[in-house]
């Protein structure tokens, strides 16, 4: 397959079933739009302390991201430079100064040089030192922490991060405003959610405003009903908060807006969200005002976006402290990893409510997780019918877009959903050859 | 069950509910189930091993009574779609250690092992659970409490869980 193959799968209006189902396609991507691309690692308060680390991929790859001795996070390829050993398997810990490899004692530090190895006499004059693999530890092409937040670039060279993200990190910062002392910590390990679908049908749905109240009708709607036959007492129980409001009609998500931004980046609740109508809690308008006095603190929340999606796979919810990242493991095989953060300096009741809307939208036992990822199974499956080809996402589509430039539109329009592809065939190809063997600008 | 005098009530009462309570799960007797539950007793699942905070981390579940009854409601429900076909479970559990019995203050706390398989279409899956029960005598009869179900393998991923362990 070449940048051309890669391009006719994506058309303005529609994409080839192949994106979601062929292993040749997943392959590329590990190796295009996931080394090209800016890709979320983790939460820098994950290792607060110098030595501390955790475990994760970067699309495919395994990587290990620690607080280095001069204070700063790094990104190392999980992999001995002897034999290829994983040098920590452990989700998280800390090795101290250096990293050992269990196999044979290989030690680095912190930013992956080489540190020690024993008996080094067997090693003079062989030329290891010249060797890649004499050097250490490989760190990836590039590490960006935004506020607390760590993102790397696999390949060496490429876009830089503000390029990257652009005006989307204007969701980040409303996450992270809305915490008085301006910064957010990790609340516990995440939901670990296996998914048999592609990656990116995940992705889509984060800004698919049509489905919940269809597919959610089984937990949403029976909760309304049960709201009413209770008759309808105040304070509404948490999961009317949280729950119900799946049930929207057509119309009140045609107005919350969706916003796209460059390089595949986008968001619901423009306007307003799902999220809007939560109830206040005791305490917190108050810290936001001392913070940042009356005026900006409205300002902060009254921004209420809903899901917002840093292209290629994560999605934040800002309102409630939220983010989902959704891991390759194969083109059938998704892992979604759902964290949820502390507001510093905020009442301990937001942490709370962030942490129920994550159990109880996010889980393997939730009654809402299990009607899409049902959703996702049985299209990953009927997409394997030979009949048809194509996948549409045409919703709202009229004309020509240019994805280049900031919009804001209906917020049922599959806009978004084009603004990925529109991406992923970008990131996916400036790596390539094209047919005749001539490297993609 | 025993009925009435608190003094009549044997260990084995209390076992005997333990065992009651996940053959209803089993045979998906949820109304019935449901009238087992004191009004504010709360079903948790922890997602962290040994997790000592339900709220302020996420758990798999911490569901109040309109929670709970949510779930049940909807598993009959006409378009209930990941429960189309149903999923069905089966508890095979260990004799409940009875760690708390006092009769007098009407209080019990059993502790149980057990292994529970849940199965759909070609799915099956097995989840190794220590589950705590903490139970009360009102008007003779037991009633939970709280349940909290601990996984074994509470940081492995997975897929749907669908029916209540
Ligand atoms: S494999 Fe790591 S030291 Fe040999
Ligand atoms: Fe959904």
């Amino acid at each position: 397959m070449n940048a051309n193959d890669i391009r006719a799968m994506i058309q303005p209006a529609q994409v080839h079933r192949d994106v979601y189902i062929s292993d040749a396609v997943y392959q590329l991507e590990m190796r295009h739009l996931f080394t090209n691309a800016w890709i979320f690692v983790g939460h820098d308060s994950q290792t607060p302390n110098k030595g501390d680390y955790i475990t994760t991929q970067v699309g495919d790859q395994p990587v290990i991201m620690v607080r280095h001795t001069d204070g700063e996070v790094k990104v190392l390829y999980n992999r001995c430079p002897h034999k290829g050993t994983k040098i920590a398997i452990d989700r998280a810990g800390n090795t101290g100064k250096f990293f050992r490899c269990p196999y044979h004692a290989w030690s680095f530090k912190t930013d992956g040089c080489l540190l020690a190895i024993p008996l080094k006499k067997g090693y003079e004059g062989t030329g290891l030192s010249d060797s890649q693999n004499g050097k250490g530890m490989q760190a990836v092409g590039a590490v960006h922490n935004y506020r607390g937040f760590v993102f790397a670039r696999l390949a060496e060279a490429g876009i830089g991060f503000d390029d990257f993200f652009g005006g989307s990190l204007s969701s980040i910062d409303n996450m992270v405003d809305r915490a008085p002392e301006g910064r957010v910590e990790i609340s516990g390990p995440p939901l670990r959610y296996m998914h048999k679908c592609n990656w990116k049908m995940l992705v889509e749905n984060q800004t698919d405003t049509c489905h919940p109240m269809v597919a959610h009708e089984s937990s949403a709607g029976t909760a309304v009903k049960i709201y009413e036959q209770m008759g309808n007492p105040e304070p509404r129980p948490p999961a009317m908060q949280i729950i119900a409001p799946f049930m929207s009609p057509y119309e009140f998500f045609e107005d919350m807006g969706i916003r796209t931004w460059p390089n595949g980046h986008g968001h619901t609740g423009v306007n307003m969200s799902i999220h809007s109508n939560y109830d206040a809690i005791p305490g917190y308008f108050e810290a936001m005002v001392e913070s940042y006095g009356a005026e900006r603190a409205k300002a902060i929340l009254d921004e209420n976006r809903h899901n917002t999606v840093y292209f290629p796979n994560i999605m934040i919810k800002a309102p409630l402290t939220q983010l989902r990242n959704f891991i390759p493991l194969g083109a059938d095989r998704t892992l979604v990893e759902s964290y949820v953060y502390r507001l510093v300096g905020a009442p301990e009741q937001l942490t709370a409510m962030s942490a129920m809307y994550n159990r109880m939208i996010n889980a393997p036992t939730s009654i809402v997780g299990h009607d899409d990822l049902e959703m996702y199974e049985r299209a990953q499956e009927g997409l394997h019918a030979e009949g048809m080809q194509w996948v549409d996402i045409r919703r709202l589509h009229t004309g020509p877009e240019d994805f280049e430039t900031e919009a804001v539109e209906n917020g049922t329009t599959e806009r978004q959903m084009r603004n990925q592809f529109h991406a992923w065939a970008k990131f996916m190809t400036m790596s390539m050859e094209d047919a005749a063997g001539v490297a993609a600008e | 069950m025993s009925e009435g005098n608190a003094a009549m009530i044997t260990r084995d009462d209390v076992i005997d509910f333990i065992y009651a309570e996940t053959r209803m799960l089993d045979e998906g007797r949820y109304t019935e189930w449901l009238d087992l539950w004191l009004p504010d007793a709360v079903y948790w699942m922890p997602l962290d091993y040994k997790q000592a905070d339900p709220v302020n981390a996420t758990s798999f579940l911490y569901e109040d009574n309109f929670m709970l009854r949510l779930r049940v409601e909807r598993l009959n429900g006409e378009r209930t779609f990941s429960q189309k076909p149903k999923s069905r479970c089966n508890h095979v559990i260990q004799r409940p250690f009875v760690d708390v019995f006092d009769p007098e203050a009407g209080k019990f706390q059993t502790v149980t092992n057990m292994h529970y398989v849940e199965t759909r279409l070609d799915e099956q899956q097995l989840l190794a659970l220590t589950v705590t029960h903490d139970l009360a005598l009102v008007g003779g009869a037991f009633r939970i409490a709280g349940k909290k179900v601990e996984l074994l393998n509470c940081d492995a991923a997975f897929g749907n869980i669908q029916l209540l362990p």
